[in-house]
């Protein structure tokens, strides 16, 4: 049905011409799900993109046929297109929310889709619309069509952009990352709903996405790519247990699921020792946080007690707005709490409030690691300087030591000395992600809050960073909090689990015994969330 | 009630202390003159004994507080003053003046906004293009000429050199007579009336002075424009739009360019700015018997009752522009009035 | 080991002015108006206050601009008045940037009260015309270069604060201020030291904006006759003065210093993107 042969897409940068891909082929018969897999810079949404044309200033097909139905699509013109946009081949996007018009209701922006292919005249087009968004399972769509796009949740919205993309019935739908920004509950839904829509209507499927998991688990085939290239193809099953390249291994391996381990993570990696617990190095009880809200006050946190010691890792489970960012910053002394007590090494931590604590004699003991999408590098600083920053305030060293010290720490995390006169742009985000750790361990911390550390990194990446971050714990006697909404990857890296909802903690153990057996129904349904491979 | 009624009504609200403080500002300034306010008010010509007098008539040997109360309860009752050149209240001279400027602001606002818009939506869909430039290049020179010398510019081109243009002297040329005031505006006067020759001779006089002060505002609305429009071309529902097979010209004209209006609408707030300062300078060069001139006349002639009521009513007359075009931006936007908006 | 960035500050400019030819010649101007401004009595021919017989003569070789209706040579006076013009408007900029970077960090970075108060302040600042508060504070503290400064300083900074505080508030949460206070900095260093050097790449194209304002509002002020008075030479005063010749035809009068003002104004005007191109960390390679 779409058949691509030698593709090859160049863009105009700064620093001249780059090719995003570098001649690929492919094939997609009718009803078939084809999963494209790559981390970032692999070409796989720019391969996307070129399908429908619609590649972004600067970007350009140099060669290659792409031939749909019979149509060759590097040749038709632009009325062409434009007829088999929407209506034969239709698109669905990362970022729900910002794919729709924000000042337009949702109902008539399905309708100009409709109108425009013809396939609804003024009187009919709106109940066409509405048909279209009860097909995608919204409740009371008639009342839904009125809505505009950020009255809507992310899940809501993703919906939405679907019944705008099936609107006019197409054979094709390519999804270019449709869960990436989701809640992992959203995500599960939104591709069920896919599926489902696939399979009833006998569509065809081009996924595009970097989560290995859940292209395995949706998907009759799939297509590895790398730097512009498939590297390899074939059913998940086979590539799983029998990859023959050696970038698939390596991405592969580096994919978390239920039951591995982390030294499985990387190829050839070797198993770090967990470090002995000792006594409670930190004790949190009934902490809350209530701050005024626009319409009342807002119950951030309602209560949350729990133990970490010496040499642990306590990982907080939640999606967002369940509170763990704003429990990670209280811990951390960035944000009081309203009511509770948190002691830190048998003192209490409370009694100096945040506003002073920067003063406070204690400020090296705890630090903090960034997730890198937050601008977690000052980008007028270079590396070095970033690291240095703590040295700065909270020793009593002269220069050259810290000179020393910016080096030693660069070792460590694994950061070539070459780059530690960069700024934040001229990194890649796994060395802004080790510049994140230097930093937090410059001053010899004994706990380290860790928010999201890996969440914006590429699979392989992360998995150097987790092993790095076990590394660290077993030779530096540092004790973790593990801050994440992916179960798999604490599962890995944490002995204690604590899962959090709306403020409150809904489980609290082992981690072992929290995904063995757990009590909550929100933990099972997070649990169920995380993708499966086909058998 | 629903939020967005309420925002309204707080947007409403949050005028009153900002006039307050408009007030209290004109108070301030004029009597933060040096020397004795009394000389100022009573003008060159008086003696000492009618000095004293203006003293105790406007109460400047009382107390501040007592002063301001008094000051503001004379501006209620709608006394602004006397003028000292004209000898006429304040308030009425600048009603009577104040329909000329608006006719020439607002002509002038629709002009450089029927010009510059486009400009910036085609700027906007080749960036980077020698159009893009010139563009930018034409606009930044529009706004980098002082208003008085534009005007004076245009004068000798078109007057002097071509004589295209009718002299500039005022609204009218003196053949005619002014048509029937309804609502001071020259053109809608004579329009309701059925007087055409006048309306022509109304535009004819219009042409310079808008254009001069249409070249100045260009700027900063085609500038914004060029910029609300990439940033809309650039967002993913453009993307999505695209996707969907919607034709280039629907998507630019009515997905970007609905989007990109909003930005635009805040900044013809500043642009109001200038161009209500703009218009004291257009004025005197183009002898517009409008409110501009009148300050004018009044800070050369002294007449300081004359130049604090021209000050208070500008602010006023700017809060309540500003005013309309938030609760208009208000309107248009849905997502004003909820959280994160 | 160099902590400093890969590419040296002098080779940072060096590469934005090559890359932007508009960027260079902008520069240029500026550096010929800088020039001017420093040497104007040194460079001019006559002595700009001198007058003389040869009035109203149309530019020639003795007299590149003409002379005026005193006599005086108009070429001087227009390079003398680069020195004032330059000044008032390099005077109230830097006066209305720090005034307006100080108000603008405290209300975006503690918000609550100070921000309600502030920015309340400036909104009563701004609801007036600014031309018109030049006008009226000009007018009642006297008629003197320094009270021009101070007003164009005044209807400046609600512009900067807002654009800081705009920049600030975006910041505030960022990983990186958290991690300065992790690393021991008081609120207020990180304020100054960490946000506010990272809100300077949208401020620059305010600054160089208001600059071209604060020459405009000057020379206005003066053509009203508020400000610099006559003889003092001053594009402003010198186009008023020749507005009343061009009806009749002499037109050098008003058209050299116009021209002079406007080619200061647009040098200021496209400064902006230059400046802060130069002051961003992320053009440099």
């Amino acid at each position: 049905m779409l058949q691509i042969r030698d593709l090859r897409v160049q863009f105009e940068t700064r620093n001249g011409p780059v090719d995003a891909v570098r001649g690929i082929n492919l094939d997609l018969a009718r009803g078939e799900t084809l999963g494209i897999v790559g981390e970032s810079g692999s070409g796989k949404s720019v391969t996307a993109f070129s399908v429908l044309r619609i590649l972004d200033e600067g970007g350009k097909i140099i060669a290659g046929d792409l031939t749909y139905g019979g149509i060759n699509l590097t040749a038709a013109d632009e009325n062409a297109l434009n007829d088999i946009r929407g209506r034969e081949i239709s698109m669905v996007f990362q970022n729900p929310r910002a794919a729709l018009n924000p000042i337009r209701k949702i109902g008539q922006q399905i309708e100009d889709v409709l109108r425009q292919h013809s396939l609804a005249t003024r009187q009919d087009a709106r109940r066409k619309a509405i048909t279209a968004l009860e097909e995608v399972q919204i409740k009371d769509a008639a009342a839904r069509y009125h809505a505009y796009p950020f009255e809507l949740s992310g899940g809501m919205c993703q919906r939405i952009v679907i019944a705008l993309a099936l609107a006019c019935q197409p054979q094709l739908l390519i999804a270019d990352e449709p869960t990436t920004g989701l809640d992992v509950t959203t995500q599960k839904t939104v591709m069920d709903l896919i599926q489902n829509l696939a399979k009833d209507r006998g569509m065809s499927v081009l996924l595009i996405t970097h989560d290995l998991g859940l292209a395995g688990q949706y998907c009759n085939r799939l297509l590895v790519m790398k730097d512009g290239e498939v590297v390899e193809s074939g059913p998940p099953a086979k590539l799983t247990k029998e990859a023959t390249h050696a970038y698939t291994k390596k991405l592969v391996a580096a994919t978390p699921h239920k039951g591995k381990a982390l030294h499985n993570l990387i190829l050839g990696g070797a198993a770090v020792p967990v470090p002995d617990q000792g006594e409670v190095l930190l004790s949190v009880r009934n902490v809350t946080k209530t701050y005024a809200g626009k319409s009342g006050p807002v119950e951030a946190l309602r209560g949350i007690s729990f133990n970490v010691r010496k040499g642990g890792c306590l990982g907080l489970v939640g999606e967002s707005g369940s509170g763990k960012s704003t429990l990670s910053s209280i811990i951390a002394r960035l944000q009081d709490a309203t009511t509770g007590e948190i002691e830190f090494e048998g003192r209490n931590l409370n009694d100096t409030p945040a506003a002073r604590f920067a003063s406070d004699p204690r400020r090296s003991e705890i630090q903090m690691v960034f997730q890198d999408a937050t601008e977690s590098l000052n980008p007028r600083h270079t590396a070095a300087q970033s690291i240095m920053e703590p040295m700065r305030h909270l020793t009593k060293t002269i220069p050259r030591d810290r000179s020393a010290r910016v080096h030693e720490l660069a070792a460590q995390v694994g950061l070539p000395a070459a780059l530690l006169s960069r700024l934040p742009h001229q990194l890649s985000g796994g060395q802004k992600a080790r510049v994140g750790i230097a930093r937090a361990l410059a001053v010899n911390p004994k706990l380290l809050i860790l928010d999201e550390p890996t969440a914006a990194l590429d699979v392989s990446i992360q998995a150097l960073v987790l092993n790095l971050l076990a590394d660290l714990r077993h030779r530096l006697n540092l004790t973790y909090v593990f801050v994440s909404h992916d179960l798999a990857v604490v599962q890995m890296l944490c002995d204690t689990a604590l899962v959090m909802r709306s403020g409150e903690c809904v489980e609290y153990g082992p981690t072992d015994a929290v995904l063995s057996s757990p009590k909550s129904p929100y933990t099972q349904e997070l649990i169920a969330a995380i993708p499966q491979p086909r058998p | 009630m629903s939020p967005r009624t309420k925002m309204i009504g707080a947007r409403l609200l949050q005028a009153i202390p900002v006039v307050i403080g408009v007030v209290v500002i004109t108070f301030v300034l004029t009597r933060a003159l040096p020397g004795d306010p009394a000389v100022y008010f009573a003008g060159d010509a008086a003696d000492v004994a009618s000095i004293q007098q203006v003293r105790e008539t406007l109460g400047l040997d009382k107390p501040l507080p007592q002063q301001f109360l008094r000051y503001v309860g004379d501006l209620v009752r709608g006394d602004w003053g006397n003028s000292l050149s004209t000898g006429q209240p304040v308030l009425a001279d600048i009603s009577r003046r104040l329909p000329a400027s608006l006719e020439l602001t607002l002509i002038a606002l629709i002009l450089s906004c029927a010009i510059a818009i486009p400009l910036g939506v085609m700027a906007a869909t080749k960036p980077g293009s020698w159009r893009d430039h010139v563009c930018r290049v034409f606009v930044t020179a529009g706004v980098s000429l002082p208003t008085f010398f534009t005007g004076i510019l245009l004068i000798y081109i078109f007057y002097y050199l071509l004589d295209i243009a009718p002299s500039p002297l005022g609204r009218l040329n003196f053949m005619f007579i002014e048509p029937d005031r309804i609502t001071g505006f020259y053109l809608i006067d004579s329009a309701l009336a059925g007087d055409w020759e006048t309306f022509g001779a109304a535009a004819k006089q219009l042409v310079l002075p808008a254009c001069t002060m249409a070249i100045f505002t260009l700027a900063p609305i085609a500038r914004m424009t060029r910029a609300a429009m990439l940033q809309a071309l650039s967002s993913d529902f453009i993307r999505t739009a695209r996707a969907a097979g919607l034709g280039r010209r629907k998507i630019l004209m009515g997905c970007a360019l609905r989007n990109a209006l909003l930005p635009v609408v805040t900044t013809l707030g500043m642009v109001f700015s200038f161009a209500l300062g703009a218009n004291v300078l257009v004025e005197k060069v183009f002898a517009w018997p409008g409110i501009g001139s009148y300050a004018v006349d009044a800070l050369v002639a002294s007449d300081y009752a004359a130049v604090q009521g021209f000050v208070l009513a500008m602010a006023l007359l700017f809060v309540a522009l500003n005013l309309i075009i938030d609760l208009t931006y208000a309107i248009i936007d849905p997502r004003i009035g909820f959280d994160g908006a | 080991m160099s902590t400093s960035p890969s590419q040296s500050f002098a080779a940072h400019v060096g590469y934005v002015l090559r890359q932007n030819p508009v960027t260079l010649i902008t520069f240029s101007l500026l550096a010929g108006l800088i020039f001017c401004a420093v040497l104007g009595p040194l460079l001019a021919p006559y002595d700009p206050l001198a007058s003389s017989d040869t009035i109203l003569q149309p530019p020639s070789g003795a007299h590149w601009f003409g002379t005026d209706h005193l006599g005086r040579d108009v070429f001087s006076r227009v390079i003398v008045a680069t020195r004032l013009d330059m000044t008032i408007s390099i005077g109230a900029v830097a006066l209305s940037f720090v005034a307006g970077s100080i108000l603008g960090c405290v209300a975006g970075y503690w918000g609550g009260w100070f921000d309600a108060i502030i920015s309340r302040g400036l909104d009563m600042i701004m609801a007036f015309p600014l031309f018109v508060l030049a006008m009226g504070i000009v007018a009642a503290l006297g008629n003197t270069v320094e009270n021009v400064i101070y007003a164009t300083a005044v209807i400046n900074t609600p512009f900067y604060a807002r654009v800081v505080r705009a920049e600030v508030n975006i910041r505030r949460d960022a990983g990186f201020v958290q991690a300065a206070k992790l690393a021991g900095n008081s609120d207020l260093r990180v304020v100054a030291m960490h946000i506010f050097p990272n809100a300077l790449p949208p401020m620059m194209v305010q600054v160089s904006l208001n600059m071209g304002w604060a020459v405009l509002n000057a020379a206005g002020l003066s053509f009203i006759g508020l400000g610099v008075r006559p003889p003092t030479p001053e594009w402003g005063i010198m186009v008023a003065e020749g507005a009343n010749y061009i009806i009749s035809g002499e037109w050098w009068l008003a058209l050299f210093p116009g021209l002079s003002l406007m080619l200061a104004v647009f040098t200021f005007n496209l400064l902006g993107d230059g400046l802060r191109d130069i002051v961003d960390p992320k053009q440099r390679r």
